[in-house]
């Protein structure tokens, strides 16, 4: 079971539900797929077990072979060769991996090799419970590579519940790491930010067709309005986290407020047990 | 001879544009007839590279010359490895460009400036 | 003209609040949302729609299913997995035009998306330049792009232009601080707002912008509002100021202004303090 945590935008509280949640589940793996500034490591604290890079395939050019014809370069659609007067010059940042200059250049002068834009790594927090993330190195423009890679270990993890720390936003690396998923939470706050930025989540959930619950952070008195939302739009309101001081200092220094917090703790295996109930 | 220059408008009396990669128009110029045709430059719209996909234009524009503001590290490389010479142009009229170049008055840029910086000024 | 865009490593430090304060603050201003796949500062700003405009944000594939033989060659070259029953997934399509290259029948071509609008509005603080991007739109880059132009259009030689930057490292956060004269970032004293303070300053110094950072809800954990004090200084990083937590901003959203227009709030007090410290860093004039 895949269940994806999202928000509009970054900052609503996310990680921490996602990251809560992983911790009261015993046979619950977190996934963080925020590749551009993943951040559950610092809270899950996990024991990282393997390494790996992740690679798009670029192309590679035989100087012997190029005949400088520039067929390549005429059909990259995304500027990342050009043919000058004698030679083929690549900018393998702006590579999306596609293949197309190998199959259109009439030499076979083009191979493909990798290039590495990040890496995953996988390891164990809270004793056997699976940890996966991916980092995308600094300056790289495209994520989307690294999020397909981490989705496509889940099906070797053994968990029966799969948290999806997601990117914020609702942008093409946001579809990445959601649309496998089962059932996805919505994180939001009860401002006119929060409100805002959760119907935008709620219209790509919805354009995914994939079923969603809506988490309340800093749950206070604005509360109101994120509730009457989620009813006239049929979606249930599963967990409200009150907002105070002691939450926000707990979270400051990278700890869980499951383990800080008896009550959360216990409100956390709630919004557990409730999700499996919605999910099945 | 035949060069290109990025202009803000489609003749000779349009200002130099200083972007590259995302100027309005290119104006291809034979500096001996003074004969010129526009294009409009569809690098503007990629939503990565323009600068290499500019100067493929004036690589495959067969031009000697290019006269420009600024132009980036990556569109510099494939320019200048085609044997294109590059001057600065800012603050003149196309017309006026030509003439500076053609009495060796305007300044041959010989190092890329910063990336991106099309998006600095209009 | 100067450019300033307003950034944050990680999304929800505060950086629209800041962002609005500093444009109710400065004077000859234009204002940009460069958060186009969150974009709330319109929530803070009292304007008026002046023009939309499609924006074409991606190129894709079209199967023509009258010349479709059902050959299957599009299906096996597709890296994207994006062609299922001879029709193309708009979600996962890149618009690598291979499967135009190997169609035997000519029945794929590659055609521009409209994937978003852009918007100009006039508000009382000067124009806005924003943007709307349908869900799950690529090419975001390139709309933050179109939506800097639109403002910077607009901006005479003594203008600010102040950009409510994306946040990340990606693509959209790099068109949002390139070219721009300073970037102003808003971290908070969180073990992940210092990791991620560290991650967007990296990306200013790789495109070698200017970068200055404030820190908001500085109060809330001492220890770590002085590690980011510290590596900062490291770095030669200016602090033009601290925020100190207070009730009172977030209120101020809820009511739909920046903080520093509520006159006795102590965030609004030290977002002024940082105002006038990135004018003189910016030798930005006052009338």
């Amino acid at each position: 079971m895949i269940i994806s945590v999202l928000s509009g935008k970054g900052g609503t509280g996310k990680t921490t539900v996602a990251t809560n949640l992983a911790w009261s589940g015993s046979k619950t793996a977190y996934i963080d797929c925020d590749v551009e500034e993943p951040n559950g490591f610092l809270f899950l604290k996990p024991a990282i077990e393997q390494t790996e890079k992740v690679n798009v395939m670029v192309p590679s050019i035989d100087k012997d072979s190029c005949l400088a014809c520039g067929q390549c370069a005429k059909w990259c659609q995304f500027n990342a060769l050009a043919q000058t007067k004698n030679t083929l010059l690549s900018f393998l940042q702006l590579c999306h991996g596609c293949g197309l200059c190998a199959l259109v250049c009439p030499e076979g002068a083009i191979t493909e090799v990798p290039r590495e834009i990040g890496i995953i790594e996988k390891g164990q927090f809270n004793n056997n419970n699976e940890f996966i993330h991916g980092i995308l190195k600094t300056g790289e423009p495209i994520a989307v590579p690294v999020i397909n890679r981490i989705i496509e270990k889940i099906p070797e993890l053994t968990a029966d519940f799969i948290i999806v720390d997601c990117p914020p936003g609702s942008s093409c690396a946001v579809i990445a790491a959601v649309e496998k998923s089962n059932f996805c939470l919505l994180v939001t706050e009860p401002t006119p930010f929060g409100l805002h930025d959760l119907q935008i989540a709620v219209n790509l959930v919805r354009t995914l067709n994939i079923s969603a619950g809506v988490v309340i952070n800093k749950a206070d008195s604005g509360s109101e309005m994120i509730r009457s939302y989620c009813e006239a739009e049929g979606i249930p309101v599963l967990m409200e986290l009150p907002f105070s001081k002691g939450v926000a200092r707990t979270y400051s220094t990278g700890k869980l407020l499951v383990q800080e917090d008896l009550l959360l703790r216990q409100e956390f295996q709630d919004l557990m047990a409730r999700l499996e109930g919605v999910v099945s | 001879m035949k060069m290109v220059v990025t202009a803000e408008g489609r003749d000779l009396d349009a200002p130099v544009d200083p972007r590259f990669g995302r100027c309005e128009w290119f104006i291809s110029v034979n500096s001996d007839s003074m004969e010129f045709d526009c294009s409009a430059n569809s690098a503007v719209n990629s939503s990565q590279g323009a600068g290499i996909q500019a100067a493929q234009f004036v690589v495959d524009s067969q031009a000697e010359a290019l006269v420009t503001g600024h132009v980036g590290p990556n569109a510099f490389q494939v320019i200048d490895a085609s044997g294109i010479k590059i001057y600065d142009g800012t603050g003149l009229t196309v017309k006026q460009a030509i003439e500076h170049l053609k009495n060796g008055r305007l300044t041959e840029i010989v190092q890329a400036g910063p990336a991106h910086a099309g998006m600095k000024r209009k | 003209m100067k450019q300033v865009a307003i950034v944050s490593g990680k999304g929800g430090t505060g950086k629209t609040t800041v962002c609005a304060s500093l444009a109710n603050l400065a004077e000859n201003r234009v204002i940009a949302d460069c958060d186009v796949e969150a974009p709330n500062l319109h929530l803070l700003i009292d304007s008026e729609v002046l023009r939309e405009r499609d924006f074409y944000g991606s190129k894709l594939a079209l199967i023509n299913p009258e010349k479709c033989q059902k050959c299957e060659k599009c299906v096996a070259v597709c890296r994207f997995d994006a062609i299922r029953d001879f029709t193309v997934d708009e979600l996962k399509c890149e618009g690598c035009a291979a499967c135009v290259f190997v169609c035997p029948h000519q029945a794929v071509s590659i055609r521009n998306v409209v994937t978003g609008k852009t918007v100009l509005s006039s508000s009382s603080w000067g124009k806005f330049s924003h943007a709307r991007l349908n869900i799950g739109a690529d090419g975001s880059g390139k709309l933050v792009t179109e939506v800097r132009k639109n403002a910077s259009g607009y901006a005479g030689d003594d203008d600010i232009v102040i950009i409510d930057g994306s946040p990340g490292i990606g693509c959209v956060v790099i068109a949002s601080i390139t070219g721009c004269d300073a970037v102003l970032v808003v971290s908070e004293p969180t073990l992940s707002g210092k990791h991620d303070l560290i991650r967007v300053l990296d990306l200013a110094e790789h495109f070698g912008t200017k970068a200055y950072a404030c820190i908001n809800k500085y109060d809330l954990n001492p220890d770590i509002t002085g590690e980011i004090t510290e590596h900062c200084r490291e770095r030669n990083i200016k602090v033009l100021g601290c925020i100190p937590f207070d009730r009172q901003a977030s209120q101020a959203i809820s009511r739909g202004i920046p903080v520093v227009r509520i006159a006795d709030s102590a965030a609004g007090t030290a977002i002024r303090n940082i105002w006038i410290n990135l004018k003189n860093e910016l030798q930005i004039k006052t009338n």
